[in-house]
């Protein structure tokens, strides 16, 4: 190979391609390679260092939910066929790979009532802030106005984009639970390039969509456009949000297929209206037809993305998540019509009995008083970091501290309780023992310490 | 409904002849052999390449081939199934009933059940699997895209990743009980580190632009915190487009540099522009064009004299493991992209995964949470000066552990050994192609050598033969090959950048070469073979105008 090349070794295709002042001269300060046993091994270990949703009892939620994977959705990723192609730029040989980006855009559509969807974003948080771009592209204007029902990580990634591209964020505070609406109003101008809120919200709540859409065009006029981050999940009980006068639905797919992998990869999803096809980020696959006439697919309405518009693009976006989509759809599929709505209605019923049985425990209450349907937001009278080493001795994670996720400080005691259809009654029963126990025995020591 | 058949007995198998083939003796004829066991070796898996993988053929067909894939409408999972029909079986309602209208008002319930497909579970499979079948892959054949570094992705990593330990952690578990994932997120940050050869490294942007748009504002804040607004963001005319797209996403402003006649940056026109309101210079080194910019040095001074930061898009890393740095090379700010040169599988658009290192002056910005390494590991997030977060949670862990398990296997020798090897190939490549006289047609862009990938002119290609570079791609296909990447960088005419990477064979860099000089030679009698390329694919050239000016982009249900 050195000599069709016609250098005397691999060292010289080097030396005469990078000058000397900038070539390393010692090897990498880095281990020497393993073998894939010993690799397995290592990383066998690290994983035994963890305690995951397989060692405990797991009520962790607040963004990502431990759900049940289907198992034919891990053999569908680990074909070579989906799992090792790059971004479909040859459509003739990724036709594969284009139609299910396009059944993915048609059941986000049909979920969000939404008539338009990309092919896929990063995550929920940047899907929120990335809409935030589309509303500043729209309409130009100044603020975003917020519901403090986001998560805070969407509240912390909107503000660090908002900042580069140059829009202030006005927060607006929650009232039992769920969107001051009031407030919400007041905030909301003619200055407004968005208004965002969650649905249901970090606390578990249901916001009262239509009427938080409503006010924002009343306000904001028609040029403003509404946000909504929602957790795909519940939509088949849920009124889907372009029915509820949203313009943007976007949110985290993970619950839709998808492992919890300590947070990522997952994907975000985006659905918007008609008027808005022309400002999305991202790829879109769209139908056509080949020479022939066959029916076939593209990535489509390029115009929009970075590889032509440059620095016109409505985005920067390029890898985004498809694997990760080829997921969620497989996962709507595999649901199906009638089992996103019994699905749905499963979780409702476990939250409503966890509520219930959760809130009779001493010392244990309610966050709030609005309707919860997946997640439900506790207030311990003890400190939520200690009752939860109390519980983690009993192989029970009961939830999320959201004092500690939030930091605000109307969530101190705040335990958030995330339930799926992995976590069945006998289970929500032993949550409760042990979380009572905790609380109690938390309650006992703070007493005699006091 | 067409059904699936075997692609035996196709009525066109060992009927080539549309074209003469070439009987020189020598170098071309043993070539062509070669060519021949390649494309077996790496057939793909659809119909054009198990065409060609027939012994007695010596060329995929010249024309419409009705092959049972192209037979095979395309369906939507929307038009299959039936009413009723179910795959999911959901856990026993084991508490009291409760039906979303018992606790909300009617107008946030939803009235209809979503218009989901209807099918059992084999059904879904059927369609999956069958859907596969009409991809091409990189475990099936070549795929030298430029910039996209489609090296093989070993399978011990999605092993490991699947471990229930990683799999099913969740984000928000308690630090103290996460330790194996913040070891091994830690020490990833430092095999990048070193790799960069800059101290601080931030795993959390989920590709390689939203790396570049961390590192635009971490460079904007760099700059605010000294008190200084710098409005404009240098980038060469050769730069990926996630550039200019992520300087206006973060607020600032694009200005061009020229290339000079040896592919690298300008300086005459680098230092009429490097003022003080430059915030950064975005570059990519080795470049778009396969150039290592030798100028390297002085750039970083003119910039840094200028006051302004370097950021180095990593895309193009897979050159340098082990043998440059970047942060030797003056840069502050480096992106990687996990799912390019650390193995991350692309997915066939994600995920990715792109962290970031940067110099000290950089890292009080990083976003948050930051990793610390105590008596514990945890997880910092009082950072007053930090730019925020870029997104939820920690990252793309899942990559994470890929690439950390791909460090760990190849270590540092092994690191450097498939940059060196990325860098041959695609010398020798080149070097086959020069042999086989492609080059006349399709010359080098730049330079003479290359480094990790190189960019091949069309234009007398186009002139000469009239055929395009979107011809010769197409053509491509009934090879057995996916394309390099095409009409980029945009400053090339007619550009093709091909990407060899370091785990493909001698064997099969020769038979791609002389696939080229065969679609070459083809064209030189008949341009009409390439200009109707592809035949043996599941679809044929597809109406891309049409499908932008009337967008389908959802099944009508």
């Amino acid at each position: 190979m050195l000599a069709a090349i016609g250098v005397g070794s691999v060292q010289e295709l080097f030396d005469r391609q990078i000058p000397e002042s900038v070539r390393s001269s010692a090897p990498l300060a880095l281990p020497g390679g393993l073998s894939e046993q010993e690799v397995y091994a290592h990383l066998r270990e690290l994983a035994a260092r963890n305690v995951s949703a397989e060692d405990e009892l797991c009520f962790l939620g607040a963004g990502m939910y431990d759900h049940y994977v289907p198992a034919f959705i891990d053999m569908l990723m680990e074909r070579s066929e989906l799992l090792t192609p790059y971004t479909p730029y040859q459509p003739e040989i990724s036709q594969g790979g284009l139609q299910i980006m396009f059944e993915y855009q048609t059941a986000i559509c049909e979920l969000t009532g939404l008539p338009v969807s990309n092919a896929s974003v990063y995550e929920g948080p940047s899907a929120v802030a990335s809409a935030g771009y589309l509303a500043k592209l729209h309409n130009g204007r100044a603020r975003f106005v917020v519901s403090a029902g986001l998560h805070p990580h969407t509240l912390q990634t909107l503000r660090t984009y908002a900042r580069g591209y140059g829009l202030e964020v006005v927060e607006v505070p929650l009232r039992d639970g769920a969107t001051d609406a009031q407030e919400w109003a007041q905030a909301i101008g003619e200055d407004t390039s968005a208004a965002i809120f969650a649905q249901p919200n970090l606390y578990g709540a249901v916001e009262d969509a239509a009427a938080l859409s409503a006010a924002a065009r009343e306000c904001g006029g028609e040029k403003l456009v509404t946000i909504a981050q929602v957790d795909p999940i519940v939509l088949g009980i849920l009124a889907p949000p372009g029915e509820c006068g949203v313009d943007v639905a976007v949110g985290e797919g993970q619950s839709l297929g998808n492992r919890l992998d300590y947070g990522g990869p997952s994907f975000g999803f985006f659905a918007a209206r008609e008027a808005h096809l022309r400002q999305m980020p991202g790829r879109i696959a769209g139908q056509t037809t080949d020479v022939d006439g066959r029916r076939g697919f593209v990535l489509t309405l390029q115009t929009r993305e970075q590889h032509i518009r440059r620095e016109k693009a409505t985005s920067n976006i390029c890898t985004a998540q498809a694997l990760n989509a080829l997921a969620g759809v497989a996962y709507l599929a595999w649901l199906g019509r009638r089992g996103i709505v019994e699905l749905g209605e499963l979780l409702l019923s476990r939250t409503q009995y966890a509520l219930q049985t959760l809130s009779s425990l001493e010392g244990v209450s309610p966050l709030h008083a609005r309707p919860v349907i997946r997640e439900l937001a506790l207030r311990l009278d003890a400190d939520v970091a200690a009752v939860k080493r109390r519980c983690a001795q009993e192989g029970v994670n009961p939830g999320v501290d959201l004092h500690a996720l939030t930091g605000r400080d109307e969530d101190r005691g705040g335990l958030l309780v995330a339930i799926t259809e992995q976590r069945s009654r006998a289970d929500i029963d032993r949550l409760a023992e042990v979380l009572g126990a905790a609380v109690a025995a938390e309650r006992g020591a703070e007493v005699s310490v006091g | 409904m067409s059904g699936a058949r075997m692609p035996a007995g196709d009525p066109h198998e060992g009927e080539d002849g549309v074209v003469d083939m070439p009987s020189e003796s020598g170098p071309h004829t043993r070539a062509r052999d070669e060519s021949l066991t390649t494309t077996r070796a790496h057939a793909g898996n659809y119909e054009g390449a198990q065409r060609i993988s027939g012994a007695t053929m010596g060329r995929p067909p010249a024309r419409a081939t009705d092959s049972p894939l192209q037979l095979e409408e395309a369906t939507t999972i929307f038009e299959k199934g039936a009413p009723g029909r179910r795959a999911f079986a959901c856990p026993p309602m084991d508490v009291p009933r409760v039906v979303a209208k018992d606790v909300l008002a009617e107008h946030l319930c939803r009235a209809q059940p979503p218009r989901l497909p209807e099918l059992s579970e084999p059904e879904i499979v059927r369609h999956y699997v069958r859907l596969s079948k009409r991809n091409f892959d990189l475990d099936s054949g070549f795929y030298p895209l430029g910039s996209c570094t489609m090296k093989h992705n070993p399978r011990l990593h999605e092993r490991v990743a699947a471990l229930p330990g990683h799999a099913r952690l969740h984000p928000l578990q308690d630090p103290e009980r996460a330790q194996g994932a913040l070891e091994l997120m830690w020490s990833l940050e430092r095999a990048l580190a070193e790799i960069a050869g800059l101290p601080h490294v931030c795993l959390q942007p989920s590709a390689g632009s939203h790396g570049e748009l961390a590192g635009v504002l971490l460079a904007r804040a760099y700059h605010e915190a000294k008190g200084q607004a710098r409005h404009k963001v240098l980038t060469p005319d050769t730069a990926h487009g996630t550039n200019p797209a992520t300087v206006t996403m973060a607020g600032l402003r694009v200005v061009k540099l020229a290339t000079s006649s040896d592919g690298g940056i300008d300086l005459d026109d680098l230092r009429a522009k490097a003022d003080e309101d430059v915030a950064c210079l975005m570059l990519t080194n080795p470049n778009t064009l396969g150039v290592f910019d030798s100028n390297i040095a002085e750039i970083a001074e003119i910039v840094h004299g200028a006051g302004a930061t370097l950021y180095y898009d990593g895309a193009n890393l897979n050159a340098i493991m082990g043998l440059s740095r970047p942060g030797d090379m003056g840069f502050d700010i480096v992106h990687f992209n996990l799912h390019k040169s650390f193995t991350q599988p692309h997915g066939g658009g994600g995920p990715g995964s792109g962290p970031i290192a940067v110099s000290d002056r950089i890292a009080p910005f990083l976003p948050i949470p930051v990793i610390v390494r105590e008596d514990a590991f945890t997880l910092d997030y009082d950072r007053p000066q930090s730019i925020g977060r870029l997104r939820g949670f920690q990252g793309n862990y899942g990559c994470f552990v890929r690439a950390y398990a791909y460090i760990r296997s190849l270590g540092a020798p092994g690191l450097k050994d498939a940059s060196e090897t990325a860098v041959l190939n695609a010398n020798y490549l080149l070097a086959r192609l020069r042999e086989l006289g492609v080059t006349e047609q399709l010359p080098l862009a730049y330079g003479d050598l290359c480094m990790h990938e190189f960019v091949l002119s069309g234009a007398p290609m186009k002139r000469d033969s009239k055929i395009k570079t979107l011809d010769l791609a197409k053509r491509l296909l009934d090879y057995g090959y996916h394309p390099p990447t095409v009409y980029f960088p945009l400053l090339v005419d007619e550009a093709i950048m091909v990407e060899p990477t370091e785990t493909e064979t001698k064997e099969t860099l020769d038979g791609f070469a002389v696939a080229l000089a065969e679609i070459l030679r083809e064209a030189a009698d008949d341009p009409e073979i390439a200009r109707n390329a592809p035949y043996t694919t599941p679809v044929r050239r597809l109406d891309e105008v049409g499908a932008a000016k009337r967008p389908v982009i959802r099944q009508p249900l």
